[in-house]
């Protein structure tokens, strides 16, 4: 074989790979819209996204999901609350201020948490955090925007810190010295030079922890509560859209308007995360720097 | 060697060792640089020339694992003393490096870093301090309607200009630059050197350079380096006629090196 011709099939394999996973992906958003679509000869779209009403198996049904999209932005919002100083601070600690051994300790550990299953969460929240929040505030349940928040950020904290971590990491020492040589202490140099000028590696950490615990399903399963209601206070249980299509998609009959009307909820997720994600580019963008020093 | 009159001290190194690790960088290094002149550091790479340049404002304090003996004296006051905080020294003694380091913010914002963590709130003062640190660095004019612009837009000469004019900001009494052109072009490194003889009259420089023209061009005594000793230090005119060791003569006339 020639080179040229190695180079060729190199090439047109790699193109076939990537072409593949393209239309896998492609055709299951037509799916999801195929599926979802025929609701809205059911309901109006607007009656959909805005009623607060979800009674899906009731005659006559109720298929507004304004409550479950509000309880997927609560507890989304909450979480985020939560998480991203917490993330975004232990990544500057660990990138930034910790000593050596403690670095070498903290840096995997976080990666770990990572890659804790969720349902492993979920489980706590259920049988830890939702008895503590039961007895200390007396309430009627546990299971509420308090505990899924809780969790979501738990999950959400080491996606924001390791990503942010990296991008700390990505400043120049010649930034870092620079300040110093001005006389900048430690933190001044943190806070006026590398956090700045990791602020577009720091913004896409903080809209992929967001989107994660947006789509988050097992958690909020579990431990949101599932009450199709608008929440009054953040002990009051939710249900996130999520929650809301893995519980009853097993249960409804194929084709039915509840059926279509849980791919409907699918194509809200995802047009939620697709803005997420188009945020964060958007954001990353906006903060990002012209390369160091061109000559 | 050169002997410099007590009063004309600005720095001295007295038996400076220094170690990254196990390895020795610095073997008792003892020299004084004299106020208002340049004093070129020579020498091939690796001679601990930068290292001896980076005690001089502590930045080596930033290296993990890197140890010294000896006192570095600035103003009679021995800068490694436990009492003294680094950032003080940096304050006063000023630092220009190899590669162009502008931050990433605008020219205008460049400039006012220092002396904005300095405690200067006040705008005049500061649009004050910025006009007169560029025109220092003959940049006003190139830059004076994109101050808002980035930094990171201008041209590496222009940036390290910046650079220089954002030390001056600070005003320090000593200025260290560790090869300050060597990433330039001949034209930007030309205006360099021009400022650097401009800018000794008000300040105290001390240059470390791979160039041995440049080293002969602008400084007044040169110390010649080889293996982290001093080998030795005179004046530059007299270093590169007629040297006093052998071991120079044949470093500046490319026998090694």
């Amino acid at each position: 074989m020639t080179r040229t011709l190695k180079e060729q099939v190199v090439k047109n394999a790699l193109l076939l790979f990537t072409f593949a996973s393209i239309v896998v992906l492609g055709l299951i958003v037509a799916f999801l819209f195929m599926e979802g679509i025929p609701i809205f000869q059911v309901v109006s779209l607007k009656d959909f996204i805005l009623g607060v009403e979800w009674y899906p198996t009731y005659d006559p049904a109720d298929y507004g999901i304004g409550a479950l999209i509000v309880g997927s932005l609560v507890v989304t919002l909450c979480a985020s609350i939560v998480a991203i100083p917490l993330g975004i601070l232990s990544a500057v600690y660990i990138a930034e201020l910790a000593p050596g051994s403690i670095k070498e300790l903290f840096k995997p550990v976080v990666e770990l948490l990572a890659g804790l299953p969720s349902v492993v969460l979920g489980f706590f929240g259920m049988v830890v955090v939702a008895p503590w929040l039961q007895n200390t505030f007396g309430l009627a349940t546990g299971l509420n925007i308090v505990n899924a928040s809780l969790i979501l950020a738990f999950m959400a904290v080491p996606t924001i810190a390791s990503i942010t971590e990296d991008a700390l990491y990505s400043v120049p020492m010649e930034f870092r010295e620079a300040s110093y040589a001005l006389g900048a202490t430690k933190a001044e140099t943190i806070v006026t030079v590398i956090v700045p000028s990791a602020l577009s590696g720091i913004s896409t950490a903080v809209m992929l922890g967001m989107s994660r615990a947006i789509g988050e399903t097992m958690v909020v399963l579990m431990v949101a509560g599932g009450a199709a209601i608008l929440p009054e206070s953040i002990f009051d249980p939710v249900r996130p859209m999520p929650a809301c299509i893995a519980a009853e998609m097993g249960e409804t009959p194929f084709r039915s308007a509840h059926y279509h009307a849980l791919f409907a909820i699918g194509m809200v997720l995802f047009f939620m995360t697709l803005a997420f994600n188009l945020a964060g580019e958007c954001i990353s963008n906006k903060f990002r720097e012209r390369g160091s020093a061109t000559l | 060697m050169v002997n410099i009159e007590t009063w004309d001290i600005s720095i001295s190194a007295k038996n400076v060792d220094f170690y990254y690790g196990t390895f020795q960088a610095l073997t008792n290094v003892t020299m004084d640089f004299e106020k208002n002149r340049v004093t070129a550091l020579i020498g091939p790479s690796g001679c601990g020339k930068s290292t001896l340049l980076r005690m001089f404002n502590r930045m080596n304090d930033l290296i993990d694992g890197a140890r010294m003996d000896g006192e570095v004296l600035f103003e009679g006051i021995n800068i490694y003393d436990p009492k003294v905080d680094p950032v003080d020294v940096r304050r006063r003694i000023g630092m220009v490096f190899q590669k162009p380091n502008p931050f990433p913010k605008s020219i205008y914002n460049n400039i006012i870093y220092g002396p904005r963590l300095n405690g200067i709130r006040n705008k005049s003062d500061l649009e004050n301090l910025v006009e007169k640190s560029l025109k220092r660095v003959s940049l006003w004019n190139e830059v004076k309607d994109i101050l808002g612009r980035s930094a990171m837009t201008l041209s590496g000469g222009q940036q390290q200009r910046l650079c220089i004019a954002r030390a001056l900001a600070m005003k320090p009494d000593v200025l260290l630059m560790d090869e300050p052109t060597s990433a330039l072009d001949p034209i930007s490194t030309a205006k360099i050197e021009e400022l650097i003889e401009e800018l000794k009259k008000n300040y105290t420089i001390i240059i470390v350079t791979h160039n041995m023209q440049q080293a002969a061009r602008v400084s007044d005594y040169t110390a010649f380096f080889y293996l982290g000793r001093l080998i030795e230090y005179n004046r530059t005119d007299r270093l590169f006629t007629t040297p006093d060791v052998k071991q120079t003569e044949d470093y500046i006339t490319g026998r090694f090196g």
